[in-house]
């Protein structure tokens, strides 16, 4: 376990400053939070903290981006996703401007905040809007590799975060989806963190003489669809595993692709149902909400019977 | 001795007095109530009441090349209310960024005169707006992007009451006044009438340019005559009088400007221009260009 997301990429923020002159980074009075203050620490010219005020912070980092700046927006996932969509959309999106959307404090992982900070429905918002690119990071070296992706491109992209220490992924060279563990008779696809609940399934799974792939795929837009079809069209059975509701977000966007492509395989998801959430220590919460390594290890299972 | 809309327009590039600029405003108001009428759809009341505005801006004040639009030291215009989209594109057309014809094409199918502008598809649009609220955040970034890489564009905004009415608005001023980016002005087109009723009925703005002071502007003492261009040019004295921003500038002017029977009116902000009304209205318009030519 090394950083949390939030560190690794506010100090990877702090450390592009350096060589990317063009970004610049804004955030809405949560910079301790978000660890955006790690660049305004570094690069006080640079660096806007607008209050709270989401839906102004967007559109200010929109008329920078207009004149060759980079911007990055930080606030919490659910008060960028649901305070400033008119401006996400309207003036980002539909312009296709490079403005980096950096939602702290995603899924549940300001679990004892409760319901009113947890962002459960911010990757079907973002999702749906025509140039936003949407990412999911599953871990801290991934939270940096988003950033370092998203900089590189001309359009927006959604970076959702996660507040708490979690364990780290196998690294890659840059984000995209990643094999934790090999096996053939199920696929378990788990987007951001629910990544490493995934893999400790697959070692549960294991003792019951399953073998269970487990593809860690953060990036929910564009979706990264071979990957899944070529270990799907091995093991013929797919769970998709996200800490989201299940309607529009990571499960969504597979389930669609495979449906329109006519991929047949039997197919399960696990996330939050149609209920909001609630209040308590994250692990716990996540487990009360079906991502746990044991539940995902159970429907896996079922998914083989 | 008379100068004509076309003598004037052969000149494009310069600066226009303020008799001149008259006469360009209400020939463009002409050609707006022509086009709405023409297409059948389109916003007419904010359209004309911000004529004297944008005709002083694109033909006396900015500092812009209609053939190199993205021209990065350019000055910036953000029309925040978008659904005055006709007199935007009315100016760009005249002043050379595409061609005046294409305004014949204003919200048809595959046209590039969307709707509302569209900075990705029309050339000299500097921001796509429509939905009310977004153009002062959004000038203000443009402004403060000047301000970081040493640039000394001015940026523009032009808000009606809609505008003020979003909560956004309001976020932006308390921004503005904090960051304090130069040469960043807020010009606002008060004809205090909006879609369903006059400003006071729909959300009162009143003392609306002390709120702007209390929110930490520099606001113009005099409240000018935002349809009359000798008051419009001396806003523009006053936005280079001192060096204290971010500026604001109230404008009252009148919705419908121009059509005696559509001036003041709510229901002329966004109705169809129809065949009758149309007559009527071009007699006026006609007549007032006429009075102003032989003013010259």
């Amino acid at each position: 376990m090394s950083d949390t997301m939030r560190d690794a990429f506010g100090k990877k923020l702090a450390e592009l400053g350096a060589t990317h002159p063009e970004l610049v980074v804004f955030d809405a009075d949560v910079s301790s939070s978000t660890k955006s203050a790690y660049f305004g620490k570094a690069f006080p010219d640079r660096f806007y903290n607008v209050g709270v005020a989401e839906a102004n912070m967007v559109d200010i980092a929109a008329g920078m981006s207009t004149a060759g700046y980079h911007p990055v927006v930080n606030a919490f996932a659910i008060f960028l996703a649901l305070k400033a969509t008119d401006q996400i959309r309207n003036t980002i999106c539909y312009n296709n401007l490079p403005v980096i959307i950096a939602g702290a404090y995603g899924g549940l992982s300001d679990s004892f905040d409760g319901a009113s900070h947890q962002a459960i429905t911010d990757i079907a918002i973002m999702r749906a809007l025509p140039n936003m690119q949407v990412i999911v990071p599953g871990d801290a070296k991934q939270a940096e590799q988003a950033l370092e992706y998203a900089l590189q491109q001309e359009g927006p992209v959604y970076i959702r975060l996660n507040r708490n220490a979690m364990p780290d992924l196998p690294a890659t060279d840059a984000i995209g989806t990643v094999c934790t563990a090999i096996g053939s008779d199920v696929t378990i696809a788990a987007n951001g963190i629910t990544a490493s609940f995934a893999h400790e399934a697959a070692v549960l799974l294991q003792k019951e003489g399953i073998k269970a792939e487990v593809l860690s795929v953060p990036v929910v837009k564009p979706l990264d669809v071979q990957t899944l079809k070529n270990s799907v069209a091995k093991t013929g059975k797919l769970l998709c595993v996200e800490e989201h509701v299940l309607a529009g977000g990571f499960s969504s966007a597979v389930s669609e692709v495979f449906m329109r492509e006519g991929i047949s395989c039997r197919f399960d998801a696990i996330g939050i149902e149609d209920v909001f959430t609630e209040t308590g220590p994250y692990e716990p919460l996540l487990a009360k909400y079906g991502i746990s390594a044991e539940h995902i290890a159970e429907r896996a299972k079922k998914l083989c019977k | 001795m008379n100068t004509t809309v076309e003598e004037l327009l052969s000149q494009k590039e310069r600066k226009f007095n303020a008799k001149e600029l008259a006469l360009l405003a209400a020939y463009f108001r002409s050609v707006m109530f022509d086009t709405l009428h023409t297409r059948g759809t389109g916003h007419w009341g904010g359209a004309a009441s911000s004529a004297e505005l944008t005709t002083c801006l694109y033909f006396n004040r900015l500092t812009i090349k209609s053939d190199d639009p993205q021209w990065e030291d350019r000055d910036r215009v953000v029309l925040s209310k978008g659904h005055a989209s006709i007199n935007l594109y009315t100016m760009l057309a005249h002043r050379g960024f595409f061609p005046i014809e294409e305004l014949s094409t204003f919200r048809t199918l595959n046209t590039r005169l969307q709707g509302h502008p569209c900075m990705k598809t029309l050339p000299g649009v500097d921001m796509s707006t429509g939905a009310l609220g977004h153009g002062l955040s959004i000038g203000l970034g443009m402004a403060l992007a000047a301000r970081q890489s040493g640039k000394q564009y001015w940026t523009y905004v032009i808000s009606g009451e809609g505008c003020l009415n979003e909560g956004q608005s309001w976020e932006a001023l308390m921004s503005a006044a904090k960051f304090k980016p130069g040469h960043f002005v807020l010009m606002i087109d008060y004809n205090k009438v909006q879609l369903d009723g006059t400003t006071d009925e729909i959300m009162p703005l009143e003392p609306l340019a002390d709120k702007l002071k209390a929110f930490g502007w520099n606001v113009a003492e005099k409240a000018y005559d935002g349809n009359n261009t000798e008051e419009v040019l001396e806003s523009f004295a006053w936005m280079d009088s001192d060096n204290q921003w971010p500026k604001a500038v109230i404008y009252n002017t009148v919705k419908g400007k121009g059509v005696s029977f559509t001036e003041g009116k709510n229901t002329w902000h966004g109705a169809v221009i129809d065949d009758d009304s149309y007559t009527k209205g071009m007699l006026e318009l006609n007549a007032d260009i006429e009075k102003k030519e032989a003013s010259l």
